[in-house]
């Protein structure tokens, strides 16, 4: 397991049916690109964040595939429509095969 | 005259008229009011008002610090936290062995830099001295993660606290030091403090917005390294940038120094973490 990964989230703890909400997500995580040199001059392996995912109630509601591009601690702001209370699941998956996972409810009036 | 050579002298006027002061934003952290512009303090001669380092900055870094989500020195507070509860040295003790709540801090970074037993002290010193002398442990480097982490988290405790540092009695010859440094040009530019976040705040310097350097968002998170910045950390940059010989972090040149800059930001809110570009 990669260090000092810690994943963060900010989900409304409610909201009215029908309603689109706004969620904020962010993993700490050096993101290491695999094309840096150590001060030895030897190749500094990747490691990245390569995918991110967001499930409410167990449907998807985001997938995304990440690039060793994408800078350190990943950030990822998006909106839902939540029909119903229930539970978010978000879910990152690093190189190394660590999963990060992290649960957020809500409650919908 | 050449054609070219005259577009490009008025191109340079036309940027030159075109700098921009400082805007007229109000920041609020969190929900928090901030003070991010007051009258100067009675003893700086050639300014009138102050101005947080905030108020330069394009509207997006702005955004940045008006929530802790998205305020990426967060990461590093939250790291600051479990720092705080490890323990560590010889003693087995963690900071909350003996301080049990990190709030109590509420109110030491507006007074920092200050003068104990005769001798002039930052948070850094204060966070080793406690490592070394009650935890038995190794002290962290000045501008290191660790340093940087604890640094952020004690001074988030003063955040929208007004600088309140003292500058009379036995902080006195210390202020007086670090105002000669102040206005002291060095380097291969021959360049002082006051050249720049005096004389010429609110202009461009090549791409970026000149601010008045003050110190009240310290430790800042910067978004061209990723990480937070010590204040001696950016007095380096800074001497690096007039191609000086840097003086070492923590030494008392920038202890100094960095009591004077607190004291030219009398009034302004501590705003730590802040972020800046």
């Amino acid at each position: 397991m990669a260090s000092d990964v810690k994943p963060r989230v900010k989900v409304p703890k409610t909201a009215s049916a029908g309603d689109t909400i706004t969620i904020k997500t962010l993993i700490s995580h050096k993101m290491e690109s695999g094309q840096r040199k150590d001060s030895d001059g030897n190749p500094i392996p990747r490691s990245i964040i390569n995918r991110f995912t967001a499930d409410f109630n167990g449907q998807n509601v985001i997938d995304v595939k990440l690039e060793p591009a994408i800078s350190t601690n990943p950030y990822f702001q998006f909106e839902a429509i939540v029909p119903e209370s229930g539970e978010f699941t978000f879910t990152w998956y690093d190189d190394d095969g660590s999963v990060y996972d992290m649960k957020k409810k809500i409650e919908v009036s | 005259m050449n054609l070219k050579k005259w577009v490009a002298i008025t191109g340079m006027a036309g940027l030159a008229g075109a700098a921009v002061a400082q805007d007229s934003n109000t920041l609020s952290v969190e929900g928090e009011e901030m003070v991010t512009e007051t009258a100067a303090p009675a003893h700086m001669e050639n300014v009138d008002t102050i101005y947080s380092g905030w108020r330069f900055r394009s509207a997006e870094t702005q955004a940045l610090q008006t929530d802790d989500f998205d305020n990426p020195a967060f990461i590093f507070v939250e790291k600051g936290e479990d720092l705080w509860n490890m323990a560590d040295g010889s003693e087995g003790k963690s900071c909350a062995s003996c301080h049990e709540n990190v709030e109590d801090f509420a109110g030491l970074r507006t007074q920092l830099p200050r003068v104990d037993d005769g001798e002039l002290v930052s948070m850094e010193n204060l966070v080793n001295e406690c490592r070394v002398d009650r935890m038995g442990a190794e002290p962290w480097k000045w501008s290191g993660v660790e340093m940087t982490s604890m640094t952020a988290l004690i001074g988030l405790q003063s955040r929208g606290m007004p600088m309140d540092v003292a500058v009379d009695g036995d902080a006195a010859p210390f202020w007086e030091r670090g105002k000669e440094l102040y206005y002291t040009r060095v380097g291969q530019l021959d360049m002082a403090c006051s050249n720049c976040h005096e004389g010429n705040y609110g202009e461009m310097i090549r791409a970026d917005h000149l601010s008045q350097g003050q110190s009240n968002g310290f430790p800042t998170y910067r978004l061209k390294n990723a990480k937070l910045n010590s204040i001696h950390g950016r007095f380096k940059g800074c001497m690096r940038n007039i191609r000086a010989t840097p003086y070492a972090e923590g030494s008392i040149e920038f202890r100094a120094l960095e009591l004077y800059l607190a004291s030219r930001g009398q009034g302004l809110s501590v705003e730590t973490p802040s972020v800046r570009n």
